[in-house]
């Protein structure tokens, strides 16, 4: 039986986290990380669990630090958001490059610049190629849902790439929702017990990570790691299909909402989903043929998914909490274009929506589709893309 | 343990023939990669001047100069990086030190 609780996204991960009770947590605790290391040291103090935090001096080193201790051998997580990831940037590639199974939350809010602490995927999008896998969440119980999987997606030996669990900084890590949790021996018994081939604290055998990789051995390295991502999507499949058998909740790289027949479909990722959703609804009643593909897992990209779900759609908007500064649009925009190239005939929008924590209301999502219909109507699509929300 | 790890570790191996992150099953194997010929400069063991103090030996930051049954023997050039600091230490004047080339 399911545990019924009322939970911000910060404490529902913090949860997730005990449930799994990992050999270590580097964090740096203070802002800009989020509360999830504060109710870990809790759990910590509490005797609940018996994790070795580590207290870091910055960022950069509670990603050294995660790097070190998954290498020795041991199940490592911790938290960051906004600038601490940015100062995370340079592990996050050793991280990967080392393939070291780690598991992150992101707790997705606005790079300083000018100074902002609010909501945007700045933070994450930014680390989109460094080879992280990037799940995201569009409410508590998703953030929840997905902490407890990225472990075991994670630690495949088909994938061994770290994991960054996002979720919406403020709409989702501080409201509190409705949330079902699983019992404690379920998460644990689902996890199971961490058990690298290969590690640093073996002392039936010497092994030495992350060396030197000169120009006639990076190139192969970086392959593997693209296979590794690869091959996630399948092992992504396979961890949400036993999930749902515990939970009774299903999850794929995507989610399609009314998109059967739909004409005019919007691709988002996070919590504006849920928006977008009530906006779908009310549109649907109007008669509009609207739908919308919410992207779950935005590292590995889902090309197939996404060119099947808008294979028959007159126009997709895509929508980026992220200004990529590319002046073409935002990443979502690109990665979904570059998918729907030569493979779909639809009107495609790139709109950038809700930077630093700016509203996104139903009516925001509205006039989004009607750009959409105004730009189907008209057959062409303007060159760049535009801002939504934005005073002019 | 090197036939082991040099499979892996060469330049005609496929991607899928390498292991992951180019994590090297094994330790000490530096030794098996000549990194001495970024050295510029020289140092010359003069074994008749030696007392064989063994002051050189651990002052060497690249374990580049062998000692056997007490007794140092000629540089390992494979490793020496001509920093000077063996030619230093020494108190006999055991060890000369030249740039390459003069």
């Amino acid at each position: 039986m399911a545990i019924r609780e009322r939970l911000s996204g910060n404490e529902a991960v913090s949860i997730a986290i005990r449930q799994i009770n990992p050999d270590v947590m580097p964090a740096f605790p203070i802002t800009p990380s989020t509360e999830i290391p504060q109710y870990i040291s809790s759990y910590i103090a509490n005797g609940s669990i018996d994790t070795e935090f580590v207290t870091v001096e910055s960022e950069h080193s509670a990603m050294s630090a995660c790097i070190g201790s998954q290498a020795a051998g041991a199940r490592t997580v911790t938290a960051t958001s906004s600038c601490g990831l940015a100062l995370m940037w340079e592990m996050l590639y050793v991280a990967a490059s080392s393939r070291l199974p780690l598991t992150m939350c992101c707790i997705n809010r606005a790079l300083t610049g000018p100074i902002n602490i609010n909501n945007d995927h700045s933070d994450s999008m930014g680390a989109r190629d460094t080879g992280w896998l990037q799940i995201y969440a569009e409410n508590a119980q998703e953030a929840y849902d997905n902490y407890i999987q990225c472990v075991r997606i994670a630690e495949h030996p088909d994938v061994q790439l770290p994991a960054m669990a996002c979720q919406d900084g403020f709409i989702t890590s501080h409201a509190v929702e409705n949330i079902l949790l699983l019992e404690d021996e379920k998460v644990k018994a689902f996890v199971g017990e961490y058990k690298p081939e290969h590690y640093l604290l073996n002392a039936k055998e010497s092994v030495s990570m992350g060396p030197y990789d000169i120009a006639n051995y990076y190139m192969e390295h970086k392959y593997q790691q693209k296979v590794a991502l690869d091959n996630a999507k399948k092992v992504i499949m396979d961890v949400a299909a036993e999930f749902e058998a515990i939970s009774g909740r299903k999850y794929g790289m995507i989610e399609e909402y009314r998109m059967e027949d739909a004409e005019y479909a919007m691709v988002i990722i996070g919590s504006s989903a849920g928006t977008a959703k009530a906006a779908i609804d009310e549109m649907r009643e109007a008669g509009k043929k609207v739908g919308l593909v919410k992207v779950r897992v935005y590292r590995p990209f889902p090309e197939e998914e996404i060119v099947k779900a808008l294979a028959n759609v007159k126009g997709v908007v895509v929508m980026d909490k992220a200004e990529g500064y590319s002046s073409v649009g935002g990443p979502l925009g690109a990665d979904t274009k570059a998918a729907l190239y030569g493979r779909c005939n639809a009107v495609v929008l790139n709109i950038v929506y809700g930077l630093g924590g700016r509203d996104v209301r139903v009516e925001s999502i509205k006039e989004a589709y009607d750009r959409l219909f105004a730009a189907v109507e008209a057959g062409c699509v303007p060159m760049g893309y535009d801002y939504l929300g934005l005073r002019k | 343990m090197k036939d082991n790890l040099m499979k892996h570790i060469n330049e005609q191996n496929a991607w899928h023939e390498m292991t992951p992150g180019g994590m090297i099953y094994g330790s000490g194997n530096s030794e098996h990669f000549n990194t001495g010929e970024w050295r510029v400069a020289i140092p010359t063991f003069i074994e008749d001047k030696c007392k064989q103090c063994l002051l050189c030996a651990p002052a060497c930051p690249d374990s580049a100069i062998p000692v056997v049954d007490s007794k140092r023997l000629d540089f390992d050039f494979d490793h020496c990086k001509g920093c000077g600091i063996c030619y230093k230490v020494c108190p006999f004047d055991a060890i000369t030190f030249k740039k390459i080339g003069e």
